[in-house]
């Protein structure tokens, strides 16, 4: 598609502009809305702790869908990502305070296929504790 | 109890055409936050060559995972949904999902496995737009929790 960044000018290792990205109780369920993902564990402290969670948690394909944000502001068009995969491996736990929760994500290079395509890896934490395992993304370059 | 094996490569009927929308996809956008103009503006979205604004990557799951549902929660498969966990997400992209797609499923199991009592189901959703052509695969993997001691 319509990429910004070239091949040409990446290597194993070159590193994508992190990100941080806020989430609090209202992120949340506009999330649940826009996502038709209405499980109570994302929005019901109640019922969240009563299954066994420390407290209202954050969807994890909310947190998939902020950490391949940094791929797609770095390379400009989504659609030239070809593979998108995660892990969930800890949940972001998003207190009912004035502060939330942050999810920190940092991506690199890690190798180059064939047909201008890059594999970036992405690391996503969230308190100082890695939210994301296996996050994986194939971008197309130009 | 062990899930019965039987229903590993079972595949399930493609699911009834869900019809993106430029607003939903808009929806979708601002609660990731996400300022994209190729989300919104088709002018955006045409000169980065796409015919129609297109969908956040992770968009499609909302249709895949409620396909996967419906075949996780067959009676016959007999899943404790409520103790239902998502383990892993994977895409596969042919193209962006973009709006004015009518998008169907086909799910197929591909693999139940029971790790230290839990259940992992694998579950691959193949995602069609109305021509018949492929867009998106989604592999979900789910983990039933082991029910706890009481």
């Amino acid at each position: 598609m319509a990429a910004k960044i070239a091949y040409a000018d990446v290597e194993v290792g070159t590193e994508l502009p992190p990100a941080s990205f806020p989430v609090d109780r209202a992120t949340l369920v506009r999330y649940a809305g826009a996502s038709g993902d209405f499980n109570p564990i994302h929005w019901n402290e109640k019922f969240a702790v009563e299954v066994g969670l420390p407290d209202v948690i954050a969807h994890g394909m909310f947190t998939m869908a902020e950490a391949i944000r940094v791929v797609t502001d770095w390379v400009g068009d989504p659609g030239a990502v070809v593979e998108y995969g995660v892990r969930f491996t800890r949940p972001v736990v998003v207190p009912n305070d004035d502060k939330g929760a942050v999810i920190e994500v940092s991506g690199k290079v890690a190798a180059l296929l064939d047909d201008n395509r890059v594999r970036v890896d992405l690391t996503a934490t969230c308190a100082g504790q890695k939210v994301l395992g296996m996050s994986r993304a194939v971008v197309r370059l130009a | 109890m062990a899930l019965d094996q039987s229903f590993v490569g079972r595949t399930y009927p493609p699911t009834a055409p869900y019809e993106v929308g430029r607003e939903k996809i808009r929806e979708f956008a601002e609660a990731v936050g996400d300022a994209n103009p190729v989300y919104t503006d088709r002018d955006a979205a045409a000169a980065l060559g796409h015919a129609e604004v297109i969908a956040p990557p992770t968009f499609v799951f909302a249709i895949t995972f409620a396909a996967a549902g419906d075949v996780v929660r067959d009676p016959q498969l007999g899943l404790d949904y409520s103790r239902v966990v998502h383990g892993d997400q994977k895409f596969a992209y042919r193209r962006p999902v973009r709006a004015g797609d009518r998008l169907t499923v086909t799910s197929t199991i591909e693999s139940i496995k029971s790790l230290a009592g839990n259940d992992v189901i694998d579950v691959r959703g193949e995602v069609h737009d109305e021509d018949g052509e492929h867009v998106v695969t989604a592999w979900t993997k789910l983990v039933a929790r082991a029910a706890e001691e009481a």
